[in-house]
Formats: C-alpha cells, structure tokens, sequence
C-alpha cells in the first residue's frame, strides 16, 4: 500500500454511477469470470474448502514440507466420504497419489506404513484397483523387495471383476508383463546359481552326493518352470503394439542363454522390425540374419539394417555402417542379388544423400571418426558411383593421409564402379568392367 | 412432566376411587392414595430432548417403538426444537441472559409451530400434515401423509448443495433409484421438503440462527449478527454437526440428511433475509427500542468498531455528529419493526461500519493522494515533537493494520483449508448404504491417523476461546501501534466555533443509487473503480464483519446520500 499510486482527487461528479460496468464478453470465457471476483470470499462451502486444502498440500508438497503436506492431508482424508463421481480425478485418487509421494519422502514413513496404506487405496476405487497394484509392486521393487513384488503381480493378475477386467485390460498386461519379467529375473538367477554349483560341482572329487544332486535337480527344476512361464508371458506381451524394450531385450538375452533355436529369436526380433524398426538390437538382427544360409534371411538383413540407418539415431554409429557395408560388399562380389540394393536404394536415393552424405557430413566425419567415414566411404562409393561428394572428399583425405585401407577401398569401388549405375538405373545393360 | 402424565390419566382407581395418581421409578402408575400400582405405565419419555412440557406433551403421545430399528417415531420440528435449544444453551454459555433460552426463544418458536400449523392449533382441514396438538390430544396416527416419490424428492435442490447425488459413496453415480418405503428417519421428512410451502416459512438451519437473532435482537443483547455468525463458524454455537446431540433413538437418514445437514457456513445476507420474513411470518410487533445506551445503537457500536480497527478515540465524536446529522440514531429508525413494510430495516453491524467509513473519508479524503499528504505532516509533526501526544499518521496506521490484517487473513485462509465437516456419527442414506458408509467412515478414521502422525503436530480441533474482540491494540505497546490515544489535532481546524476537517472536498461513491426492487441492491461495488485506501478501510470492516466489502460500500453509499441529501437533490429554481 505504497503511496505509489497516487490519483488525483476526484470530484463527485466525474464518479461513475452505482451502474455496474458492462460484463467483458468474450466468446472463450466461462460466464462466471465476466465479473472480476472479490478479493476475499467469506462465504465456504464443503467444496471450496476442500478445493483450499488441495492447493496447500500441493505447494507444502512442491516446496518438499512433508510434515505440513501430511497436516493438510488429514484435513482432506474426509473428502473421502463425499466421492464426487463427477470430476476428473476424484477424492480417492488425490489422496492415492498425495499420500504415496508423501510416504515415500517423509523420514519418518516405513515400508509397513507404506504398505498398509496401500492395502486400503485398493479397497477405494474398483476402477483404480489395477493401477493401484502396478504401482504398489514398482514400489516395491524399487525398494528392492522383489518376492513382494511378485506376490502382489501375481495376486493382481489374477483379480477378475466382471466389465472391470476387460477395462483395465492395459493394466493387467503391464502387470503379466512384469510378472514375466520377474520370472526371467528368477530365472536368471537360478540359473547363476547352477552354473555356479557346476563349476564347483565339477572341481570337486566325484562324491555323489544324493543331496547335491537333489538339490541341483530342484533348482533345475525351478528354473525351467520359470522359464516357461516367462516365455509364454512374454511372448504374448510383445505382439502388443507399444514400446516393450526392456521386455523384448531381457526376452532375446533370456533365449539365447536358454539355447532356444536361432528360430524363435529371429521371429521375435522380426517383431521387433516391425514395431521399432531404429532398436539397437537391430543391428545384432542383421548379423544374426546375415549368417543364416537362406536367403529370404539375408534379404530381411538388408531390409533391417537400412531401416535401422533411416534413422538419425543410427546416423554417426560404425557398427551400423560396417554391417551395411560389409553386406553390400558382400553382395557385389558375389555378383548376385544386386536388385535386392536397387529394392531398398530405390526409396532412399531421394533423401539419403542429403541425409548421410552431405559434404559437410564428410568432412565432419573424417574429424571425428575415419572408422566411420570408411564405412560410409564404401557404401556411398557403391550406391552414388566414385563421383559422389562424400567418397570422393574421403578417398582424397584418406590418400594424403596415406591410409592404406583407403587406397583399397578407392580400388574396389573402381573396380565396381559400374555397379552404381545399374543400380541408379541409368544402365540396364552390364557394363564391362 | 411426570406429574403432567400422571395428571392426565383420569380413571378412578380400584381399590380407593380415588384420582391421585402418580408415577413409581419404575414409570408405572400407583395411586397415591392408596398406593396401589397398576398394570399401566407412562410411555417411554426422554426428558433430555424437549425442553418444555407442552412440546413434550405433544410428542409423548406419538412416541411409539419402531418395530425393526427400535428407533422413536419423531418429527422434523423436534429435530429442529432440539437444534434451538443447544443453540440457545450455547449462547447462555456466552453470557447471554438466561431469559433468552427459557422464554424469548421459547415463544418464538411456539408461536412458529402455531402459524405453520404443526402444533397448538386445530387439526387443519385438507392438510397432508400430520397435526400434533396438545390442546385436544387428537392423535390421528392412522392416515400416514401421502409420501411422495424419492425420484421427486432428489431433485430439489437447497442452498446447501447437492447431499442426495453426494450420498452415493464410492464410484457408482448418484441418483438413487430405487422408491424404498422408507425415506426418512423422521416422519414428515420428505414432506417437509416439498415446494407447496409458499405462504409457510420452511425450517431450515440458517432459519434456527435467524430465531437466535431474533431473540437476541428482542432482548437488545450486546450480539450483532456478525459476531453471532462467527461464533457459529467458530464452533462455540451448535450448528454444523449438531444432529450429533440427537439422542440415540431419533433415528437420522436419508432425507433427513437434506434438511439437518450443513454443509456450508451461514451466509449473512440470507440468514438476515430469513430473519425478515420469520419476524413478518410470526406477525411480531415492534421490538423493544433500541435507544443510545444500547449496544446496538451506532454510537456503541462505532465506539467499539474503532477500538477493534485501532483509531483514534478522538474519532467517536466524529461518527457520533453524522449519526445526529442524518438522525440514524432515533429509535424510531433504529427499532425493528416487522410489520411495517415501509422502512428498510437496519443491518447494526454494518451501518457502523460503514459511518466509519464516511467519517474517514471526510476527514482523510481517501482518494490515494490526500491522505498521504496529510500523514505526512503529522509524520514531520510527530518528528520534532515528542513531548505532546502524537498526531495519528494514516500511513503508519496503515502499516500497522496490513500486517496484523495480513497475518488474521492468513490464518483464516488456513482454517478454512483445514475446516472439519464430517462428525463421528456417520450418515448414510438409506439401510442399504449402510455398511459402505461405516466401512468408508473407518478407512477415513484409519488415513487420518496415520498422516496426523506424520504430521507431527497435535491435532488441533481447539477452538479459540470466544471473543468480541477479534484485534486487539493495547496502549501499553511501547512499540506505538496503538493508535487510541493518537490525536486528530492535525487534521482539524476550527471555524466558526466549530471544530472542521481541514479537507475540503469530499467523493461520493455513487452519484445515484440502484432499484433495490431491481437488482436487489442499492449499490454495486468493483475494486478498480475506486482508490486504494478506500478499498483497504472496506477491507479491514470486511474482514471485521466477515461479510464481502460491498455490503459495506452499498451501506456507505446511503449514507452519503442522506448526508448530501440536499446538495445531490437540489431542486432548480
């Protein structure tokens, strides 16, 4: 209240009348902001006063006062008793999510505490019932108590309540899900165990020991029950549209370890193109595939990796390069299949060059990574002809650096050099090397 | 009341032929004669709930066992008779005369029940209303009023917001659907809420505080509305849970919860309103005077509203000539009368207030530049004199006021985030809901425990102790922000014999005044029109009075108008 505003004095007549100023109206607001609102409301309802408690515990929580957040809250809980089923996010959820950030920051809150709060979130809301366990288990396993975690998922997975099930499908996917993934985390671990007890097992002096045995068969035992339910889980959950990454990788390493055939872990990661086509495993999926004596593999091989290099992620990576390269190599010496390049190239000779193989790109390549500027070298050299920006900016840099593994590039791609223009389709015809 | 029961069993008895008969311990008659005990006993009566003997002759003779929930047979006018009386102990509590509970009170509401027609008068003719009539104990228990439908019933709608959707715990939507038999606890109670009551006023809760300020008005006690109001909220005065005190066999339920249920604090204006139209509905005649010894009258009320806003005493005699001047000091404008249609009735609290108000902004001006000029002179004054009493400095006071105000308002924003609805007894709508209800009750009871010891305070749920005085100034503040004793000197000048304010000018809020018929109001009040000091003074009444600023500033506008009546309605000649 600063005399900052100072007005000159009015005199009476110049007052506005008792008439109240026209309404402001404007298409978008709400009719009861037409009017500016009085500074301090002294009329309070249930609501409102509730509606004040909420932005208290909000800024006590935003400024991290747990022990004030937690007063406000006891003063909010009795909203409970007034569930109104129309707004949003109603009472029980509010105090769901207050009362966890709460318990997990206050230093005086335990697992127990934690736990039985939770207990009685469930009972609130059917609707909430799923989330409410997911969320319990992540607690859980972020506090690393993981046979608790698998209880509760398991517990939760069974749960069926007629049109509710069907609606919290999401949930309870998330929640096979993760049971999935705890039972390859047992599995994994189970399976230590054995190789473990089989090194020491095969250091040791033949004494056949009956319980060792019994043991070993046990865990053994446990293992593959683990595994098959893992499996099937997992399995299923992938064919899911979504983003599963960690899923899918514990999957392949879980596969592999297991032995499974080459079968299996390709068509999982042949689901994997289709969904993310730019994964990291992609280019494990290329070696896999470029291995394979069929052919139908290699060409999914070559799909993969140029997939995996529309990418900008995938842009600056060697091992992507080197795949793509060594492939592409692979096929002009065998002088076979060279319409599978023209196949792919065909819907990338548009943009990859101002994409991959920029001027500039060359130059900053070759600063920072020769390994990588090889790589593309090749690639470039093969599909855009030794004319191109890129290979010959590289071969050029790399001859006055006197690198011999540029020279040998310069040579094979001369050597291939009417491979681009078959490939471009400016020639159809061979042309003689 | 025993003696009443007895008395009005008049059978001889067998053994002397006597009729003197008496009540055993027992609740069993014996001739007091003879002292021979018969087979008839008195009808289960708890002396606890009606107060006086007539009501309680009225209900006793309805009082029959519910057969299933071993629940009493009551009506919704009990309920609130049971309201009234702790309301009226409450106040008795707060110093308020014993005369108020046991005879004020007491014939208000008899005299409700009277004009409503639910007691103390002859069984009306077509009506649907059960009659309860002490006069000539006709007990008509067999014609049961036409209930009408549930679905009908859950679509009115009252003041106090939507309970009936509310009262669908967990999250199925609201509207029950289904008709049940039984809708309420009390008897009438979906009648009672039926619309058809135009020419009745309908009891409600705001209503009961309206019959305590009726009575308190009657006995001119030194208790404005405002003050009534805050203690309310305050929790000194029974209203928000007060079903509570109902005793265990009066059974609370489903539509009961509409009628008995707040869920909102009292709102000045419709409780006044309803003050009106109860005084005019019990045809009262004109009140006792309110004359200028009373606490009520502006001279006292000014007095004690400068105390409270700490300004100077000096300033008294300044509100005091403007209630002369516009002669809103006479009984005749200040006595209620409910009868007479033509004159506005007077709102005490905030017609101090408001005189105030124009005092300060005669004196100061109020136009965010006078003021200041003027403090700044008592500032220099106060400066190279200190041996003479201080010259009262608007902007100090000012300061002083904002930050005590900033502090009050603050509180009083915590409080109202932290204000408890919910009582232990737990109300569910129906049988059915019950068991949700209970079980909701208990998860609720079980979080609150569990996050009040996180929060490391004792719960609080202590109420401040009751007081007029909502700031205190003492003069014994070395710190000087007491401003009772600070002088005006500055600001005045003699003329004429007579002491002026040095301000020449002064600024009218509203150069015309509304249609009340119209829009309900005499004035409109918006915060950018006016300047800032005005703004804060209203502010400061506001939070005084816990009513919003324009009540104030429309209050201030008549006065203006009655002051400057002459040079606003100059006739051209």
């Amino acid at each position: 209240m600063d005399s900052l505003m100072e007005r000159a004095a009015p005199c009476p007549a110049a007052q506005a009348g008792s008439v109240l100023l026209p309404a402001l109206h404007l298409p978008l607001l709400p009719p009861h902001l037409y009017r500016p609102a009085t500074s301090h409301e002294h009329k309070l309802n249930f609501r409102k006063s509730k509606e004040a408690c909420l932005t208290y515990i909000q800024d006590a929580m935003l400024q991290k006062q747990w022990k004030r957040a937690a007063e406000f809250l006891t003063f909010y809980i009795e909203s409970l008793e007034k569930d109104f089923s129309t707004e949003y996010m109603g009472p029980s959820e509010m105090i769901w999510r207050i009362g966890t950030e709460i318990l997990c920051h206050h230093s005086y809150s335990s697992m127990k505490d934690f736990n039985s709060f939770i207990e009685q979130m469930k009972t609130l809301g059917v609707k909430r019932y799923l989330k409410v366990c997911l969320e319990h288990a992540f607690h859980l396993l972020c506090n690393g108590q993981t046979d608790e975690a698998y209880q509760n998922l398991s517990l939760a997975e069974s749960w069926r309540f007629g049109e509710q099930t069907t609606a919290q499908d999401k949930e309870l996917k998330l929640i096979q899900a993760y049971r999935g993934l705890l039972d390859y985390y047992s599995w994994s671990k189970q399976k230590n165990v054995l190789l473990e007890y089989g090194t020491k097992g095969t250091s040791k002096v033949q004494s056949t020991n009956d319980k060792e045995g019994f043991e070993d068969l046990s865990v053994e035992q446990e293992m593959h029950s683990s595994f098959r339910k893992a499996a099937v889980n997992l399995k299923e959950i992938i064919q899911i549209p979504g983003v599963w990454d960690v899923f899918v990788k514990c999957y392949v390493d879980f596969l592999k370890r297991h032995g499974e055939p080459k079968k299996s872990l390709i068509s999982v990661l042949k689901i994997l193109h289709d969904i993310v086509p730019s994964h990291e495993l992609m280019i494990d999926f290329n070696t896999m595939l470029q291995k394979s004596k069929k052919r139908k593999k290699r060409r999914l091989g070559l799909e993969v990796i140029f997939a995996a290099l529309d990418y900008a992620g995938w842009k600056e990576n060697v091992k992507a390069w080197s795949c793509l390269a060594r492939q592409v190599k692979q096929i002009i010496i065998s002088e076979k299949h060279l319409d599978w390049i023209k196949q792919e190239w065909n819907s990338r000779k548009d943009w990859w060059p101002a994409f991959h193989f920029s001027r500039y790109l060359a130059k900053r390549n070759w600063q920072e990574n020769e390994s990588l500027a090889y790589e593309k070298a090749l690639v470039a050299g093969i599909l855009l002809g030794k004319d191109c920006k890129y290979f010959k900016y590289v071969s050029h840099q790399g001859c006055k650096d006197q690198k011999k593994r540029l020279r040998t590039l310069k040579k094979f791609v001369n050597k291939h050099s009417p491979v681009y223009l078959r490939i471009s389709g400016l020639s159809d015809s061979s042309v003689q090397t | 009341m025993e003696e009443e029961a007895a008395e009005d069993y008049h059978e001889r008895c067998v053994q002397c032929s006597e009729v003197n008969w008496g009540l055993t311990d027992g609740g069993r008659f014996y001739c007091r004669t003879c002292h021979n005990v018969i087979e008839r006993t008195r009808e289960v009566v708890n002396t606890d709930v009606i107060s006086n003997t007539r009501v309680q002759t009225i209900s006793k003779g309805l009082r029959k066992q519910e057969k299933n929930d071993e629940g009493w047979e009551w009506y919704v006018c009990e309920g609130f008779q049971f309201v009234l009386r702790k309301q009226a102990e409450a106040l008795e509590a707060l110093g308020v005369c014993p005369q108020m509970k046991d005879e004020i009170l007491c014939n208000f509401w008899r005299r409700y029940l009277q004009k409503s027609q639910q007691a103390y008068c002859n069984r009306p003719a077509g009506e649907a209303i059960k009659v309860l009539s002490g006069c000539d104990s006709s007990t008509d228990l067999d014609s049961e009023p036409e209930r009408p439908s549930l679905l009908h019933l859950l679509s009115l709608s009252e003041s106090d917001g939507d309970l009936l959707t509310d009262c669908s715990f967990g999250s199925s939507i609201g509207k029950v659907s289904e008709s049940t038999s039984v809708c309420s606890g009390s008897v009438d109670g979906s009648l009672h809420l039926m619309k058809n009551q135009k020419d009745k006023l309908r009891m409600s809760m705001p209503v009961t505080l309206s019959f305590c300020y009726l009575a308190l008005l009657w006995l001119r006690e030194p208790m404005t509305l405002s003050d009534l109001l805050r203690f309310v909220v305050e929790g000194h005065i029974p209203y928000l849970n007060v079903f509570q005190c109902f005793p265990e066999k009066m059974k609370l339920y489903g539509l009961d919860l509409k009628i008995f249920c707040v869920e909102s604090w009292p709102v000045y204006e419709e409780v006044y309103n309803k003050m009106l139209q109860l005084a005019a509905f019990l045809e009262l005649p004109r009140f006792p005077d309110i004359t200028d010894s009373c606490f009520l009258h502006p001279d006292m009320l000014c007095m004690k509203y400068l105390m409270e806003a700490n300004l100077p005493d000096e300033l008294h005699n300044w509100t005091c000539r403007v209630v002369k001047k516009i002669h809103i000091g006479e009984a005749d404008f200040l006595t209620f009368e409910p009868g007479n249609k033509s004159t506005r009735k007077v709102k005490y609290d905030v017609l101090a207030a408001a005189v105030i108000v124009v005092v300060l902004k005669l004196l100061f001006l109020l136009d965010d530049h006078y003021e200041w000029l003027l403090s700044d002179f008592a500032e220099e004054r106060n400066k190279n004199n200190k041996e003479d009493g201080p010259y009262f400095e608007f902007k100090k006071w000012c300061k002083v006021i904002k930050s005590s105000l900033d502090v009050e308002q603050k509180k009083l924003d915590e409080e109202r985030a932290k204000y408890l609805w919910r009582c232990e007894k737990p109300l569910f709508y129906s049988a059915k809901k019950k068991s949700k209800v209970l079980k909701r009750r208990q998860i609720v009871v079980n979080l609150q425990n569990q996050f009040g010891k996180l929060s490391g305070s004792v719960q609080p749920a202590e109420k401040p102790n009751p007081s007029s005085f909502q700031l205190n100034w003492s003069e014994e503040n070395t710190d000087g922000s007491c401003f009772h004793g600070h002088s005006l000197k500055g600001i005045l000048q003699e003329k004429c014999g007579l002491l002026t304010a040095i301000n020449p000018d002064y600024w009218l809020c509203t150069v015309k005044l509304c249609t009340e018929k119209l829009c309900g109001h005499l004035a409109h009040y918006r915060e950018l029109d006016f300047p800032q000091s005005y703004h804060f003074v209203l502010r400061l009444f506001s939070f005084l009075l816990r009513i919003q600023p324009s009540y104030i500033h429309e209050e201030v506008c008549v006065i203006e108008h009655k002051l400057f009546n002459k040079k606003l309605y100059k006739k051209p000649k």
